[in-house]
């Protein structure tokens, strides 16, 4: 006992901080060695021409993403229409009936489908879509993507509704309102922020999805605005790219791929920046 | 001979099995004060809950007997139409967090639907401000969110949304608790004021404030209503031995 222990206890002290701070950076470390790659890498192929022309034959140099530009686009909004107000819809179930037996059926189906792998997702919105009608098409995509999406706005939603506090509620029943009114002008604007924030946070989740999208979008070498056929996107166009065996490919591939991380990065900037502009104060 | 303008008849209200509310006889009379007070968990909060039929939306709450509006069963009114005509102010301060101090004001017209003409809307935010004496102090910043206002001015917000509706009953359930004392009394100045057009249903623990501004009390212990009568006369000499126990402060 005595100074000595002392003198132990203070160095384990230390070290045990010293060993989480390094945690903590080593979790940062393979962000800051993407993003540095992919930018030395890709940001050569960046230029007006790689934005806004189509990809050329195999073997010629030059050439562009515009198609897998537009075909994420395309793809990612018809998700987000696809997903958006079921999600939200079931959010405001969860919340309200939070105690029902419906409400915790759909938590616990939730969380297995948040699980399920995405190529299983793909393979579902294959049979559901692709094959009644027998062709692949950037809807079939869609549909993949806003199964990735559901589970993601739902438990945003459930989560920030479950913090409205209940005298909100009461504040609008007390002045006669009904029912829905109360939810839909009343508790969900109040809840914006986080229910933005949710939105925000499921694209950024699916902009980069690849697997979901291998048999129902599909992929195509030209520009297409028609949802239902096959489209192109950024995670494809750089699966594609990269596994082909042409240096002027994996050009386009670094490229398609520093495009794709600053998408991601700024939809979670935003979505951060969103909690802070539309929080709400009671 | 005063009107009655609500009245409970054999009124009981219940959590599950749990019984708040025990055989409730009372008359209230239209344009007075009516302060309600009680130990907690007496039932006072209940009892006023009950009167625009807030009550019924908590899980497992239910009631028995009957409670007349203007000699109409409340249960025969639609929720809705009822609490239009039954106002209410909570405890805590509640504007709603996403309006501006003029949509609040309004907001029983707006979440309710009810189109009004640019004129009217003014018209009526301006009279309910005037009302509950807020007028002077956000005439010129009705833009501004609610929620910046301080917590005696959303109080009275609070209020001012209330009385837009244009109710015959207004009830507060212990409305200046969460308020300081100059607040408060400002509160208790405007419902001094407000009884010349409505009935006022007042909780309050605070036994000064029920003795200052109320026409008649009502005390009400472990879900019975023990004494019902003239403010002046229950102060000085109430006939209930448990009124006398807790108005000279031997429980609380």
């Amino acid at each position: 006992m005595g100074n000595n222990s002392l003198g132990f206890r203070k160095f384990k002290d230390s070290l045990f901080k010293a060993l989480v701070v390094i945690f903590a950076l080593v979790t940062t470390l393979p962000l800051i060695f993407i993003l540095f790659y992919i930018l030395k890498q890709g940001f050569s192929a960046i230029n007006w021409h790689f934005l806004v022309s189509l990809p050329k034959p195999v073997g010629e140099s030059g050439g562009g993403i515009a198609n897998a530009l537009v075909g994420t686009f395309l793809i990612v909004i018809v998700a987000s229409i696809l997903a958006i107000p079921v999600g939200i819809g079931a959010g405001i179930y969860l919340s309200e009936y939070k105690d029902s037996r419906l409400a915790d059926w759909a938590r616990s189906g939730l969380e297995v489908l948040n699980g399920t792998p995405s190529i299983v997702l793909g393979i579902m919105a294959y049979l559901l879509v692709v094959a009644p009608v027998k062709h692949f098409s950037a809807f079939s995509g869609s549909v993949a993507l806003a199964f990735m999406m559901l589970p993601v706005i739902i438990r945003t939603t459930e989560e920030t509704l479950k913090l409205m506090p209940e005298t909100l509620k009461e504040a609008a029943l007390a002045l006669g309102t009904p029912y829905y009114r109360v939810i839909l002008k009343v508790i969900l604007p109040s809840g914006a922020s986080g229910i933005i924030t949710g939105i925000m946070l499921s694209v950024a989740r699916i902009a980069g999805e690849t697997a979901p999208l291998l048999f129902t979008a599909f992929g195509n070498q030209f520009m297409n605005y028609n949802i239902f056929k096959p489209t192109d996107s950024l995670p494809l166009l750089i699966f594609n790219y990269a596994t082909s065996p042409y240096d002027n490919s994996h050009q386009l591939a670094w490229g398609a791929s520093l495009i794709l991380v600053f998408v991601i990065l700024i939809l979670n900037i935003f979505s951060k920046l969103a909690v802070k502009k539309w929080k709400v104060q009671f | 001979m005063e009107s009655t303008v609500l009245r409970t008849e054999d009124f009981n209200a219940f959590y599950g099995d749990h019984q708040v509310l025990k055989k409730i006889n009372i008359k209230i009379p239209r344009n007075r004060i009516i302060a309600i007070m009680g130990p907690s968990g007496c039932g006072k909060t209940t009892f006023i809950r009950c009167m625009n039929r807030i009550h019924e939306l908590t899980p497992d709450a239910h009631t028995g007997g009957k409670i007349f509006l203007d000699n109409e069963n409340i249960n025969d009114i639609s929720p809705i139409l009822l609490r239009r005509r039954v106002g209410m102010v909570f405890q805590r301060p509640n504007p709603f967090p996403t309006m501006s101090i003029y949509d609040n004001v309004i907001a029983g017209y707006k979440l309710n639907g009810i189109k009004l003409k640019r004129e009217e809307r003014d018209a009526i935010v301006e009279e309910a401000l005037k009302g509950a004496s807020l007028w002077e102090e956000v005439k010129d910043t009705l833009y501004n969110k609610g929620t910046f206002l301080s917590g005696g001015q959303q109080q009275r917000l609070c209020i001012s949304r209330a009385i837009a509706m244009k109710p015959e009953v207004l009830l507060l359930d212990e409305p200046t608790s969460a308020l300081d004392p100059i607040s408060s009394s400002k509160i208790e100045d405007l419902i001094y004021e407000l009884k010349e057009k409505y009935t006022i249903i007042i909780v309050t623990h605070n036994m000064q404030q029920a003795a200052r501004i109320s026409d008649k009390t009502a005390f009400f212990y472990l879900g019975e209503l023990k004494e019902y009568g003239d403010t002046k006369q229950m102060f000085t000499n109430p006939k209930n031995e448990k009124t006398q126990s807790y108005i000279t402060g031997r429980f609380s």
